[in-house]
């Protein structure tokens, strides 16, 4: 599903599960590398985990409040707080772990 | 035991890996931090031959996991930390696992020089940054600094042009290294500033961002404060050697300077790509190094037996 500014509370900080956010852009190179990643997480944590992606530019208001200049960003929130972000492209059996470790 | 583990996933890594797999090598490739290698940091590539309008850089390594996959390699989505080459079978230890192979391939590939001051890490995607294209976007209207003095450095400013106010170029020497066309085209760009003789000695900033660079001038010794925000590093590339250092022989800089083409100083184990070459640093000529690697490696293996 696709975050925006408008749900972006009610989907992720009022979330009873964990949740990782993907911030990307359309021009982003290494975030075109990541989607697939995000898709798969999204499936394979389902009923355990939200993963969600958030377009920067269509979406500045997020952007900024989390201070993200750098793309992709993955932030993980939990309790209605961000708990980690890490910045860059990442591998899949990283953001495993670090999700299974929020469960 | 695998008969060939190539470490790396860029154009060298992977072209190793089609190249193997249809010889029925069924390579492990460990793909490193960055599956698909330096190129996701780049956006349009127009001199691939084959893509006559362009490609992007991740959509070119995605077609080249899928043919590297679709004959028989295996990606590993880990990261070497070390390896033992001192007997065989040869050793290499991921952050996950051991892998025990006949020959290795080492395509780890190269990565942007930081400036080695001590705020880096902490301002690292804060303000500073090594991808122009990845992240110029993040400042529409504002200004921002390009470190360096070479081709990739005059190819930044401008492109960071199209979206910050003023660029300014920072280079520690009196003159740009760069080709004419590309020095010609930052001159005329009407936002792109230039520093000269100019060192940055320490970055500083509030909310955990860069605001300011101090600056060193190596001709007149004095230093000034320039504001800033945002800074690019544009200083060339570091080859990803750390794990072997100790295993192979390394040359100028940490780079491999392979021997007869693709060998090294220990038979078994071979090289290919940027972690070899300082000099062309192209995608196309990774993807050939990879090839002939491959090619090698086949031929070694066949002796063997």
């Amino acid at each position: 599903m696709d975050l925006t500014d408008k749900n972006f509370e009610s989907e992720v900080l009022k979330s009873d599960q964990p949740v990782l956010v993907d911030f990307f852009a359309e021009w982003c190179g290494p975030c075109k590398m990541q989607a697939p990643i995000i898709e798969e997480l999204e499936q394979e944590f389902a009923g355990k985990a939200k993963v969600l992606s958030l377009d920067v530019d269509a979406n500045q208001q997020t952007a900024s409040e989390f201070q993200v200049m750098s793309i992709p960003t993955l932030i993980f929130f939990k309790n209605g707080k961000a708990v980690e972000r890490v910045m860059g492209l990442q591998r899949k059996d990283a953001l495993v772990d670090k999700l299974n470790s929020l469960l | 035991m695998e008969k060939l583990v190539i470490i790396g996933s860029g154009p060298a890594g992977l072209t190793a890996g089609i190249y193997a797999a249809r010889a029925n090598l069924s390579p492990v490739v460990i793909e490193g931090d960055t599956p698909g290698g330096q190129l996701l940091w780049t956006t349009e590539v127009e001199n691939f031959p084959g893509f006559e309008t362009g490609v992007l850089g991740p959509e070119l390594m995605q077609k080249m996991q899928k043919q590297a996959t679709r004959f028989g390699s295996k990606l590993i989505g880990e990261s070497v930390i070390s390896v033992d080459f001192s007997q065989k079978p040869f050793k290499i230890t991921t952050n996950k696992q051991t892998f025990e192979a006949e020959s290795v391939i080492i395509a780890s590939g190269a990565r942007s020089r930081m400036l080695g001051l001590p705020k880096d890490k902490e301002y690292l995607g804060k303000g500073l940054h090594t991808c122009a294209t990845c992240d110029g976007a993040f400042y529409r209207g504002k200004i921002v600094a390009v470190i360096g003095g070479g081709d990739s450095a005059m190819e930044d400013a401008n492109f960071l042009s199209k979206f910050a106010e003023k660029v300014i170029i920072i280079h520690r020497r009196d003159a740009l290294s760069a080709s004419q066309i590309m020095q010609a085209r930052a001159k005329n760009n009407p936002k792109i500033e230039f520093a000269y003789t100019s060192e940055v000695i320490e970055y500083s900033g509030s909310n955990g961002r860069i605001g300011e660079l101090k600056l060193l001038n190596s001709q007149t010794k004095e230093t000034s404060i320039l504001k800033v925000d945002g800074i690019f590093m544009a200083i060339g590339h570091i080859p990803n050697t750390e794990p072997f250092v100790g295993q192979i022989k390394l040359g100028k800089n940490g780079y491999i300077e392979p021997i007869n083409w693709v060998y090294t100083d220990v038979p078994g184990i071979f090289v290919a790509g940027d972690v070899a070459d300082w000099r062309y640093r192209q995608a196309v000529t990774a993807a050939g190094f990879g090839c002939m690697a491959a090619l090698e490696v086949e031929k070694y293996l066949a002796g063997k037996e």
